[in-house]
């Protein structure tokens, strides 16, 4: 059996699998709820000073695909609307009762070093194993000058992590924003100004759809939507993009990753491992199914640990961080086609009409014996996997290595390149 | 004694008996449904649709809340888009070819999409096509079935009037007359008449048969062109002694009965039916005789069950009704008891060396308090050549070119008339609409 523990930042929690800063890690009863389902870990949703924000009615929107729901989803809620030493006291409590779980503590307070000061005192007195800094939220917090409005100035960023790793001995977790160029000047600001760790992504400054009754953007509050922060499925992609970055980064010093990003499966989590996370945080998988689905994450990583014979996750953590490329390392001599297995071909022809409509006239159609026959028309496939892809039968359509025996050689080496380096 | 009876169940089972048995599907299950379909290039499913609708494209315009384009797209192929998505035998058409079925055993439920469509712009009572400017023509159209109200429907499209004859007090053919209640429910088969009439430039004579009150020659005088559109007007016979004795029925003339009963407990049925065929009407009789609360209902057919025409899903469809069929049978005799059937005498069959269906010379008797036959419908010419114009026949129907022109100048037909049609209500679409064509290329030439 796979040992699913894991210590990250100082950080210990019985499997990688946390909650995120969200609604379901508002109070106690939903904590409770999830730790009793198995979870490994939360971050408490973010606390801030008193007087408590007040939230809108009409918080979430979404993206729906094909009949699939919360492909995408969107919300403009605030922190925490309960009073602080609310907060405080059920997070002691919790603490007290779930010892072996972690439970980090999300802050956002003006960016000023007072209020962080006084904060992180009280965050202490908890016994919660660490705290999360929310430099990330986009909407609400920041016209008021936090969450990303922090989160997109390096200096800042820098400069509040310092005075927390000054003010408090818990570990220190910084919530990264994604709505930046790039996402490791933000990350070396962090590891700069001395934090234990950086967790990511926040979520992204998005319009999910225009109810075009209304005319206005959803979630809509009486007429008016304003941008929300897009999570969910879709945006994992940009998120393991980000978290390849930091990782593969020299100056961002290997500093520990809480992966956050449209994690909904154990398969989702470790591939997030795998690009050098030590833990990842769910949040729209739950408020879409509720905490039974970390079931599935625990065993599934398990018994794919087992199955690869991964003992730990640091076993096969970051494993695939060396793999992660600038395209002009790639191998330009490495050539695939497109290989169409006809016995398990159903005939919908979108191999073809793909590669006809929009690549490159690779795929024949055609009639043999009066069925329909698609076939690759060697010459012509450059290999793009656009067909793979589209095909709906898995292992339909597969890409063939057929460049035998050539060397490595990069962009960089290849006499195409105008400004080769290779030797004449 | 025969034990032939009415009112065997209650009003309530008799509803519930015959109210529809595919139910429509809801907004969101033709949501869930349409994202199933894979968008095919050269669809499967369109080749094997004869009214070639664009099956794809009305799928993917359902999934994108465009209900609206979607039963244009059907409509436009298929007037009869509604009815043919009750009643088309979809497992070997357009579902049967799906590649999901290939893929999966589960096609895309093509039928009942197309359904939804179709019934949301009829429930908007929405008439989405324009006749083109009058051209001063006038064709007449004899039979007011699939055939014929296709072809009229399309022709009037084209700025021709059309004057349809149909013998009968409805339209609508077999559609209103023939398709079992429990496809085609709440008077579908009239709305969709008055949908395709509701275009204008049709007129519908009833009462008015061919050779009867009508003769071509005159016809003809009167019109510059005629499509032919008059169905089947015969049923085959068995062959047997005492086929006219009480007890023995047609299914087709039970079955257009039937549907214009609206007390389905005044309908007399049989405790024990036999049944004669293996085609769609022998499945809709037994299962209707079993709906009527017939206690056993045995379908015989002289060959195995792959020679039916009756599709698979049909056959299922009846046994799960509680019919019972029995395969490789073939009727001998009709034994009778004070003048009524009280039982049939079958010989087992079998194939013979060269294909052919022989006797086995074994026998065995199923007692029967009803008889019907339903071994297919035949072609009655006489009425057609009630006039000294003469139609030329093809396989005891009426011969037409590919361009459903009849030997005669300017008489075109379609339909279940025609050598070579199917009997299918979406193929007598197609052949009313591809005439309809014709006919316009014909008189803008004439």
């Amino acid at each position: 059996m796979a040992d699913l523990s894991y210590n990250f930042a100082g950080i210990k929690s019985p499997n990688p699998f946390w909650l995120a800063s969200a609604p379901p890690t508002d109070k106690e009863y939903n904590v409770v709820r999830a730790f009793e389902a198995g979870w490994g870990g939360v971050v408490w949703k973010t606390l801030g000073e008193d007087p408590p924000v007040v939230n809108v009615s009409s918080r979430y929107g979404a993206v729906q695909l094909n009949g699939q729901r919360m492909m995408g989803f969107s919300n403009i809620e605030l922190i925490t609307d309960r009073p602080l030493d609310v907060n405080l006291e059920e997070i002691a409590r919790v603490k007290k009762n779930w010892p072996d779980r972690a439970v980090v503590v999300s802050l956002m307070v003006p960016c000023e070093e007072e209020p962080w000061k006084r904060i992180l005192r009280k965050v202490e007195d908890t016994g919660a194993d660490g705290v999360e800094l929310n430099f990330g939220c986009p909407h609400g917090m920041s016209e008021r000058g936090m969450g990303s409005a922090v989160g997109q100035v390096p200096e800042y960023v820098e400069m509040v992590t310092r005075w927390c790793k000054e003010h408090s001995d818990m570990p220190v977790i910084v919530k990264l924003t994604p709505n930046i160029t790039d996402i490791r000047t933000a990350a070396r600001a962090a590891v700069k100004g001395g934090a234990d760790a950086v967790s990511l992504i926040n979520t992204i400054n998005s319009i999910v759809t225009v109810d075009l009754d209304q005319m206005a953007p959803t979630p809509v509050v009486d007429g008016k939507g304003a941008h929300a922060g897009y999570c969910g499925p879709a945006v994992k992609p940009i998120a393991l993009n980000m978290v390849a970055e930091i990782a593969r980064d020299p100056e961002c010093q290997n500093i520990p990753v809480s992966g956050i990003g449209g994690i909904a499966n154990w398969r989702d989590g470790a591939e997030f491992m795998a690009l050098g996370c030590g833990s990842v945080q769910v949040c729209t998988a739950a408020m879409h199914y509720g905490f039974r689905i970390v079931d599935d994450m625990i065993t599934g990583l398990s018994n794919w640990m087992d199955e690869k014979g991964y003992r730990t996750i640091d076993d096969f953590r970051s494993m695939a961080v060396p793999n992660v490329a600038n395209w002009n390392e790639l191998n330009m001599n490495y050539d695939i086609k497109a290989r169409i297995n006809q016995d398990s071909c159903i005939k919908c022809g979108i191999c073809h009409i793909a590669c006809e409509d929009t690549s490159h006239q690779a795929i024949t159609a055609g009639r043999v014996n009066g069925a329909r026959h698609y076939e690759v028309v060697d010459k012509e496939c450059v290999g793009c996997n656009l067909c793979m892809l589209a095909c709906p039968v898995d292992d339909c359509i597969t890409m063939e290595r057929v460049d035998k025996g050539k060397p490595y050689m990069n962009w960089n080496e290849d006499p195409r390149n105008p400004f080769s380096t290779a030797a004449e | 004694m025969s034990d032939i009876a009415a009112g065997r169940l209650s009003g309530e089972e008799l509803a519930e008996n015959f109210s529809d048995i595919h139910p429509p599907l809801d907004a969101m299950s033709a949501h869930i449904e349409a994202s199933r379909c894979y968008f095919c290039y050269d669809a499967p499913c369109m080749e094997a649709c004869p009214t070639g609708i664009d099956i794809p494209n009305f799928i993917r315009k359902i999934s994108t809340d465009n209900v609206r384009g979607s039963a244009i797209d059907i409509l436009e192929e298929n007037i009869m888009g509604g009815a043919c998505a009750r009643v088309c035998p979809t497992e070997v058409l357009c579902e049967g070819a799906c590649v999901r079925t290939a893929q999966e055993g589960k096609p895309v439920t093509i039928g009942a999409l197309q359904r939804f469509a179709t019934d949301w712009l009829m429930e908007k009572g929405e008439q989405p096509f324009a006749r083109a400017a009058a051209t001063g023509k006038r064709v007449a159209i004899i039979g007011a079935g699939p055939a014929g109200l296709s072809a009229a429907h399309r022709l009037s499209q084209l700025g021709h009037d059309c004057e349809v004859f149909e013998a009968l007090p409805k339209s609508g053919g077999l559609n209103e007359y023939g398709i079992a209640d429990y496809k085609v429910v709440d008077n579908f088969a009239q709305k969709e008449v008055d949908f395709i009439l509701g275009l204008g430039g049709i007129t519908v004579n009833h009462g008015k048969k061919l050779g009867q009150e009508l003769a071509l020659g005159t016809i003809r005088n009167d019109f510059d062109a005629v499509f032919i559109g008059s169905g089947l007007g015969g049923v085959q016979a068995l062959a047997l002694e005492g086929e006219s004795i009480d007890g023995v029925f047609n299914a087709v003339d039970y079955i257009a009965n039937l549907r214009q009963t609206a007390d389905k407990a005044t309908l007399p049925i049989g405790r024990r039916v036999v049944i004669i065929g293996g085609g769609s009407t022998a499945i809709d009789i037994a299962v209707k005789s079993k709906r009527l609360g017939a206690e056993d209902v045995t379908i015989v057919y002289r060959r195995g069950a792959e020679a039916m025409s009756a599709t698979d899903v049909e056959q299922k469809f009846a046994q799960t009704n509680g019919v019972k069929i029995k395969h490789w049978m073939q009727p001998v005799g009709i034994v009778s008891d004070n003048g009524a059937v009280s039982a049939v005498e079958f010989e087992y069959t079998k194939q013979g060396p060269d294909g052919k269906l022989i006797g086995s010379g074994e026998k065995t008797t199923l007692e029967a308090d009803m008889l019907f036959k339903a071994i297919g419908q035949i072609f009655v010419p006489d009425p057609v050549f009630g006039t000294a114009a003469q139609l030329e026949l093809k396989n005891g129907k009426i011969a037409v070119d590919d361009s459903y022109a009849t030997s005669l100048e300017g008489v075109y037909a379609g339909g279940d008339c025609i050598d070579g049609n199917v009997g299918l209500t979406v193929a007598a679409v197609q052949d009313g609409k591809k005439a309809a064509l014709a006919i316009n290329d014909y008189l803008a030439k004439k």
